[in-house]
């Protein structure tokens, strides 16, 4: 479990005016992307002082390329830093106030107490 | 000495910006009487005339980062930038800049840490809107100088409450001791029940009435053991998953002390999380 890394990921495209439109037009690609090049990198250093060891495992990495939310509530991820970032994403393609916000709550109906541990 | 003229609590809602400015159709049907309750809290700020506000609040992720996340930060800085830009995006909030009051952020720090809490700092603070929803809605005009206190009620493994309770007794005790003639309010601001990012947000009401109602009575009749006896860190999880702001109101009780009734409470349910206004006047009651 990488859980860290997926928060990473999620906070470093939320941050990024260009990143969250690359996210929501390609997610595979970006993730890809991503986890070539931003994954290691230690964010108050120079890029010279990369970590060495820092990877998704498969179903983080199909969450996030998937756009899948539900499934990264129930892998731990940051539940605000998901919902903002998805929230960017796609509360423009809801025309109610709240809409995305709504079926975003929908579509976690099935989980119940307790909810996936997020310590990291 | 300086004084600590009021201790104002307060739920920090980044939505409120947005009704309050808003005309027209855009005008959601429940903003004219939250302007009306809001204005009417923001006078007990006013009346109370203060030099310097210390800004208790929590980074949502903005600043502060897991690969190096302290427990409890005070700025001390003579400027700080404030709201991000995903919190322009998200809720329509305005770039702000505060100035600092860097020598009772020394005082806190020096002080504080001689007291028994490991307290970090930070140099150059963006804030976020934890601390500038609270100058939006008290004071406006955001003309008064500010010490940032940041807590984590965010990324656990997270203090107990009974550390937060410690740390608003500690402040105060510190504002209080500082050789200065200054007028200073302590404001800080956290949540009732929330819920972020899971299966009850958004509701017509906050997650958890019940939670809400017991926890205005705490913060109205200032019952810090009462409310000690009930709030762990596992019991937080229950009323919504972003509950543990609540640890934030839990400071600004021990700021105001076992037992200090506030002296000023309002409520306003709203959808999503019930709104909660609370001052105390510390000098009237000596």
């Amino acid at each position: 479990m990488s859980k860290y890394l997926l928060n990473k990921f999620l906070f470093t495209v939320d941050r990024d005016a260009d990143l969250v439109e690359r996210y929501r037009a390609d997610p595979v690609g970006t993730v890809a992307w991503w986890e070539a090049e931003e994954a290691n990198r230690l964010l108050n250093c120079v890029g010279a002082e990369k970590s060495t060891w820092l990877a998704f495992e498969d179903e983080e990495r199909a969450a996030l390329a998937g756009h899948d939310y539900p499934k990264l509530f129930e892998l731990g991820a940051h539940p605000f830093l998901t919902l903002t970032l998805f929230i960017a994403m796609f509360e423009r393609d809801h025309e109610e106030p709240l809409g995305f916000q709504l079926e975003y709550a929908r579509k976690l109906s099935h989980f119940s107490l307790p909810y996936p541990d997020i310590a990291t | 000495m300086a004084e600590v003229v009021a201790v104002i609590a307060s739920t920090h809602h980044p939505f409120y910006y947005r009704a309050s400015t808003s005309t027209g159709e855009d005008r959601p049907p429940f903003a004219d009487e939250w302007v009306r309750k809001v204005e009417a809290f923001r006078e007990t700020l006013t009346r109370a005339r203060p030099d310097v506000l210390v800004m208790v609040g929590s980074d949502h992720f903005h600043q502060l980062w897991l690969d190096n996340m302290p427990q409890f930060l005070v700025g001390k800085a003579p400027v700080y930038d404030a709201n991000w830009y995903n919190e322009e995006r998200e809720f329509g909030l305005p770039r702000m800049r505060l100035q600092g009051q860097e020598d009772l952020s020394a005082y806190i720090l020096r002080e504080g840490l001689d007291a028994g809490f490991d307290l970090a700092f930070s140099n150059e603070l963006r804030i976020d809107h934890s601390i500038t929803c609270p100058i939006i809605t008290l004071r406006p005009e955001a003309d008064l100088p500010i010490v940032p206190v940041y807590t984590n009620i965010f990324a656990p493994p997270l203090p107990q409450p009974k550390r937060f309770v410690q740390l608003g007794r500690t402040i105060r005790q510190l504002v209080e001791s500082w050789p200065s003639d200054q007028r200073v309010a302590v404001i800080g601001t956290g949540h009732l029940s929330l819920e972020l990012g899971g299966p009850r947000q958004f509701g017509p009401h906050g997650p958890d009435p019940q939670f809400d109602q017991k926890a205005v009575e705490w913060i109205s009749s200032g019952d810090i053991e009462g409310c000690l006896a009930e709030v762990t860190l596992d019991s937080l999880h229950a009323p919504g998953n972003a509950t543990h702001g609540f640890m934030d109101f839990m400071l600004m009780m021990g700021v105001a002390g076992e037992g200090r009734k506030a002296d000023y409470v309002d409520t306003y349910d709203l959808f999503h999380t019930m709104e909660a206004y609370f001052t105390w006047y510390p000098e009237a009651r000596r």
